[in-house]
């Protein structure tokens, strides 16, 4: 197809406000600051965790190990006033998501105010909770968008469901996604990629055609919280990588007006660190079950920084002057390599949370660069685990991380 | 308007009734003082033409109309600007903003 024209002038540039299977990027390519080194700008995404209860236990959550209980929940009206404060404060998108979000049963009402104060809706879901009538009510209140996740194709239904931990699950997910496409609803299917599903990329990207996707996200499983617990059994090996970035492409072309296809890359295959976040304390502003008002979903990892509430302290004063959005803000905490590399400001040095994960020090570059001193030790662990025998999964559930900690050597039961 | 994803992909062209779905919704953003389009997860940063061409997609006038009135309005060849905007719509077409 001939896009010469388009090339030309380019009217219209895209940026994206996303969730992807634990990792969140915010690129969008416009409103720039008047001043590049005033990195404090209105955010432009909210993912709102409304509750860590979920019916599912994939064993790649992005949530953290030590999931919120029930009773420290936000209420209806704290979740409102935050829907208010977001408006306010020029963020453009929410993300409603969990655990799992249908879960709560005012729902309806966090998506009402979200709406009414002019805010886009995205309801990230697993689906299998939902009914249709609940579904025509969320529409009803002003929902724009949902997003459902799959474990594996409708073919392979056994598998989904043992990722899932769900039995039934991947039919539910089939029957969910119809009544959103019923009700003329905008549909995303959202795929976690790993080596128990790696194989089956092409057919994913197809069963999205099918069920009436307008996007769908080939997700890399991004190897922190579960999924670093997990990883052992999720990595897949560098040529399945490469196998199934090869189709995204291919597949990409031929689909192009029928479906959008993003992809996710597993940052141990990748080339570059991921400008995680977009830059942190630069778009997206993350808020958990309680409250907790974070730079970044994984951002509790660092044991360091301390996070405000939204019932102690306005949403604004926090984006602004809370200690951990500033902390990693803009570049000046940066060490060398990064504090004079000329991608400083398109990677920003990769993930904090990895860096202190594997090197103790959240300001590091990020063992996923290259220019890492761990970069080499660090690649090498895919690539060894890719190959071994997978162990069990560690199902995502209240407690499960501590319960078993060599569940390599004791595997719970024996389904992977 | 049929909302189901396409199985084809939408070629725009002069006689196309393009029109953004419900779901799609260009707005005025007061903080910045831009014009935006939010879509599923996605934001659209339009320049002033966008925006011009993208508030007369009603689904009713064609490209056609369009490169018309836009023409006589700011004094430009049609056929440039026809062009233009298909080039600019079959874009925006392909990653689900506009329907035609």
């Amino acid at each position: 197809m001939n896009e010469s024209a388009a090339a030309n002038v380019k009217h219209v540039k895209e940026g994206t406000v996303t969730m992807d299977a634990g990792e969140m990027r915010c690129d969008a390519s416009s409103a720039p600051s008047p001043d590049p080194t005033c990195a404090v700008r209105a955010p432009i995404g909210l993912l709102a965790e409304l509750t860590h209860r979920c019916p599912l236990q994939c064993p790649y959550c992005s949530n953290p190990l030590d999931l919120e209980k029930v009773n420290v929940e936000l209420s209806t009206e704290d979740w409102q006033s935050v829907m208010r404060q977001a408006a306010q404060l020029g963020i453009l998108q929410i993300h409603l998501s969990g655990g799992e979000p249908t879960a709560r049963r005012d729902l309806e009402e966090i998506v009402k105010t979200a709406s009414e104060v002019g805010l886009y809706t995205n309801l990230i879901t697993a689906a299998v909770l939902l009914k249709r009538d609940r579904l025509e009510k969320l529409k009803e209140a002003g929902l724009d968008h949902v997003q459902i996740s799959i474990q594996d194709v409708d073919t392979a239904a056994e598998n989904a469901d043992r990722i899932g931990g769900y039995k039934g699950g991947s039919a539910k997910k089939k029957e969910v996604a119809g009544w959103v496409r019923d009700l003329g609803m905008p549909l995303t299917i959202n795929a976690p990629i790993h080596r128990h599903n790696v194989h089956n990329v092409e057919a994913i990207i197809n069963y999205a055609v099918e069920l009436g996707a307008g996007r769908v996200e080939i997700a890399h499983v991004q190897y922190y919280a579960w999924a670093l617990k997990n990883r052992s059994s999720l990595m897949p090996t560098r040529e399945a990588f490469m196998e199934a970035a090869r189709i995204v492409e291919r597949e990409r072309e031929r689909l192009k007006g029928v479906i959008v296809i993003d992809a996710v890359v597993p940052d141990y295959y990748a080339k570059f660190p991921k400008p995680c976040m977009g830059g942190w304390g630069k778009g997206i502003i993350n808020i958990t079950p309680s409250g907790r008002v974070l730079p970044c979903h994984a951002a509790e990892s660092i044991t360091h920084l301390e996070f405000d509430n939204v019932r102690d302290r306005p949403l604004a004063d926090i984006w602004l002057n809370g200690s951990a959005f500033q902390k990693y803000r803009g570049t000046s905490w940066m060490k060398e390599p990064c504090r004079t590399c000329p991608r400083r400001e398109i990677d920003f040095g990769g993930c904090r949370c990895q860096a202190f994960a594997l090197t103790g020090d959240a300001a590091n570059t990020d063992p996923a660069c290259s220019l890492s001193p761990l970069h080499e030790e660090w690649a090498k662990v895919a690539e060894v685990e890719s190959h071994q025998s997978p162990p069990a999964f560690i199902y995502r559930r209240p407690g499960g991380a501590t319960k078993k900690p060599a569940a390599e050597k004791t595997p719970e039961t024996s389904d992977a | 308007m049929n909302e189901t994803a396409p199985r084809q992909r939408t070629v725009i062209s002069a006689a196309s009734k393009p029109a953004m779905p419900p779901y799609i919704k260009l707005r005025h953003d007061a903080g910045r003082n831009r014009w935006i389009i939010l879509a599923p997860e996605r934001l659209f940063d339009p320049d002033e033409i966008a925006v011009e061409v993208l508030k007369l997609c009603d689904g009713e006038r064609t490209v056609g109309d369009i490169a018309d009135r836009l023409g006589k309005e700011y004094n430009a060849p049609r056929e440039d600007i026809e062009a233009d905007i298909i080039a600019m719509l079959q874009d925006l077409a392909d990653k689900g903003v506009v329907k035609a």
